[in-house]
């Protein structure tokens, strides 16, 4: 059997970390000063027009920003084949093609669906 | 491995610190919104570790398999908003206790 | 790799490809929700044959592994493609009443289960960590959305709801293990580990990590300290997906948890059988207690599932021949039973969440003795009673954990099924002798199909297991054989 003694203490001391600053030093520690600029909702520095919530964004925001995450994030994979794009010649170049397809197949459904038109 | 880049360990304990966050974010937060942030910082966590054993072994698997990890995720957040979204159509709430319709 | 290697992968590419046209169509003009399902049967139909032809043209394999060794095509994944193929195909049947009534979208509905079958297929065919979990999520984010696919329902939102936050939280702690796992042993291939892990001893890393790694797939198999979300996500899903999550994603879960404990990690048998075992009693016990007191079937079929995974993991617990059979097996029987259950409780509804209490199925046998009586043999078999399949998985399950010298946990599997009968005859004797309500049953012909199929399937393979067994040995051997299943070096 292995020795889970140290498991535990190393699952302990992991655990303790978080739950020491988050609760129990900062709150001792931690100046608290508030006023009024500093608890107002940031916006880019500018000064804010009005408060975070209650101010409504249209849900159209967030699909914009969901297709946004996912076809944002697709492209890391286009950065090796990039790096290595002569040694991979046609067929990485083939592959990359049916990649990008692909995700072409989920911006003309979303396209199609009217996510991207704005109401 | 460079002689001014931190040791494996030190990633590890940054790691694990940061997995740890993000379970306890997830178990005490309230705002579905928070629990979504808390997951990628789990899954961020992991993606360290596997950066840091990548690069100590010498193997490009581990970042190979970060890149992945990163799109799934990109794909978690994508599907987790939009569980939100329609929660938040019928509910007008995003807090996880008010969802209690199924009694568990 | 090459060229070559796309002929492990064409099933997947052929399902992938229609699940993407699925999703497409009905933007380029088609509506019609009766061809969506036709279209589905047929993408179906084309991957079947191409998996069968695939498993021809490759010779010798047994030893087949493509993709530098990232994905396998042996009998031990053409065995669960196979029976993941059937399962969309019956949960594609069930659906079309739900769909019919609810009117939310066909094409996309499919079209995501055509994706989480995809997933389904890599993760039986993965030996390579990444593939396995990459194969993992592409089910679980399909899964996810068709748990809220009642849109306008709170139930289902709020059941898609806590299946994502658990589902990403279990996911990432499978993620931690691997990564753990990655870092001691320097790959991510399962062979590899397996060779690495020859030489080491003990290592508290690794041991973490395998412990990660076994609490997020517990989770995907809902075992018990990791079962809260089964009840609630199994209540508000709709049915159809219901009978999906409850015997597809959780033979799939079944797959990937024998072929990473059992080709990667066996020299470590000794350490994570212990953990395993508590697991396994603790689903055995807490699924078939918590079970008795449900009135709502779903919630009773849901722990039930929770026991039945806690009887799958003797068998991984048991690392022998018979328990890797029993594992095959039983994901076999019970998929059969489960979704036979499934298809009745189905035909019990009358409008979107009914035909879910046990006092709906009162009198079930004056207003149709046929169907009451399938309920009967499904229950048999999910309680393991001789004459039907589901004792067969149990024996081999039981004989498997005896011969691995886990006595007390076949005994408590014995005393828990004993318990398990009594809310399974519950349901039997509400549909006997209990009085019926007026409500008539509403059969369409695809469930009586499915209904009909399942219970002899059930009886046959409980009085002539013969073939059934053959199969599953032969499709038992590659995996078994430590090392057996890429012996083929990368290209």
């Amino acid at each position: 059997m292995a020795n889970y003694s140290v498991l535990l203490v190393a699952a302990l001391i992991v655990l303790s970390v978080p739950v020491l600053t988050l609760f129990i030093i900062t709150p001792l520690i931690r100046a608290s000063r508030a006023n009024k600029v500093k608890l107002e909702p940031y916006e880019c520095g500018v000064p804010a027009s009005s408060l975070a919530f209650d101010h409504r964004f249209s849900v159209r925001y967030f699909l914009i920003a969901v297709l946004f995450i996912v076809f944002d994030v697709e492209t890391v994979f286009l950065f090796p084949w990039a790096i290595r794009f002569k040694q991979l010649g046609l067929f990485g170049a083939v592959e990359m093609a049916v990649f990008l397809a692909i995700l072409l197949i989920g911006y003309f459904y979303a396209w199609k669906r009217k996510v991207l038109s704005w109401v | 491995m460079l002689e001014t880049a931190p040791s494996t360990d030190a990633y590890l304990m940054l790691s694990g610190t940061l997995f740890a966050v993000g379970l306890i974010g997830v178990v005490i937060r309230r705002n579905m919104i928070t629990v979504l942030m808390a997951i990628e910082l789990m899954l961020n966590a992991v993606n360290i570790n596997l950066v840091a054993f990548s690069h100590r072994l010498g193997s490009l698997e581990g970042q190979v398999f970060t890149i992945f990890v990163i799109t799934v995720a990109a794909g978690e957040a994508a599907v987790g908003l939009a569980i939100i979204i329609q929660l938040y159509r019928l509910k007008s709430t995003i807090n996880v206790d008010e969802a209690r319709m199924l009694n568990g | 790799m090459s060229l070559n290697d796309l002929i492990f992968l064409l099933p997947e590419i052929i399902l992938a490809t229609g699940a993407s046209l699925l999703l497409i169509a009905p933007v380029t003009g088609l509506r019609d929700s009766i061809s969506a399902k036709w279209a589905m049967i047929a993408l179906l139909i084309i991957t079947a044959g191409s998996l069968l032809a695939c498993s021809w043209a490759v010779p010798g394999m047994e030893q087949t592994a493509g993709f530098a060794r990232m994905f396998a095509l042996d009998a031990f994944s053409i065995f669960f493609k196979l029976l993941f193929l059937f399962v969309v195909a019956i949960v594609v049947l069930l659906s079309d009443d739900f769909l019919r009534e609810s009117r939310y979208s066909t094409w996309e509905y499919y079209s995501l289960l055509g994706f989480a079958l995809c997933g389904m297929m890599f993760m039986a065919s993965g030996v390579h960590l990444a593939t396995i979990y990459i194969g993992l999520e592409l089910l679980s984010l399909s899964s996810y959305i068709l748990a809220g696919y009642y849109k306008n329902e709170q139930k289902s939102t709020e059941a898609a709801m806590k299946y994502f936050v658990l589902g990403a939280v279990s996911s990432a702690i499978l993620l931690y293990g691997i990564s753990l796992i990655y870092g001691v042993c320097g790959t991510l291939n399962l062979l590899d580990i397996a060779r690495a892990l020859s030489t080491v001893v003990s290592n508290d890393a690794l041991m973490f990590g395998v412990i990660l790694l076994a609490c997020g797939l517990c989770f995907k198999i809902a075992a018990a300290p990791f079962h809260v979300w089964t009840p609630d996500v199994y209540e508000g899903a709709p049915t159809p997906i219901t009978a999906f999550l409850s015997t597809g994603s959780k033979a799939a879960a079944f797959a990937i948890f024998v072929r990473i404990f059992y080709v990667a990690l066996p020299g470590f048998h000794l350490d994570w059988s212990m953990v395993l075992a508590t697991v396994a009693a603790l689903s055995m016990i807490v699924g078939n207690l918590a079970a008795i007191t449900q009135e709502s079937v779903k919630r009773l079929l849901a722990y039930s599932s929770i026991a039945h995974a806690g009887y799958v993991l003797m068998g991984i617990v048991a690392m022998n021949v018979m328990g890797l059979r029993g594992v095959l097996v039983y994901s076999f029987v019970y998929v059969f039973a489960n979704l036979g259950i499934w298809s009745i409780v189905l035909m019990m509804k009358r409008h979107e969440y009914a035909g879910e209490k046990v006092s709906d199925f009162e009198g079930l046998h004056s207003r149709s003795p046929f169907w009451a009586f399938s309920m009967f043999v499904f229950l048999l078999s999910l309680g393991g009673i001789p004459p039907t399949a589901g004792f067969i998985g149990k024996y081999f399950l039981f004989y498997a954990a005896v011969q691995a010298g886990f006595g007390w946990l076949a005994i408590i599997a014995v005393l828990m099924s004993a318990v398990s009968m009594f809310y399974y005859l519950r349901i039997v004797v509400a549909m006997y002798l209990r009085d019926g309500k007026e409500a008539d049953v509403t059969a369409s012909g695809a469930l009586k199909f499915v209904a009909a199929v399942c219970v002899v399937a059930t009886i046959v393979f409980g009085v002539v297991p013969n073939d059934l067994i053959d199969q599953v040995s032969s499709s038992a051997k590659g995996l078994h054989n430590k090392g057996a299943v890429t012996r083929n070096a990368t290209r």
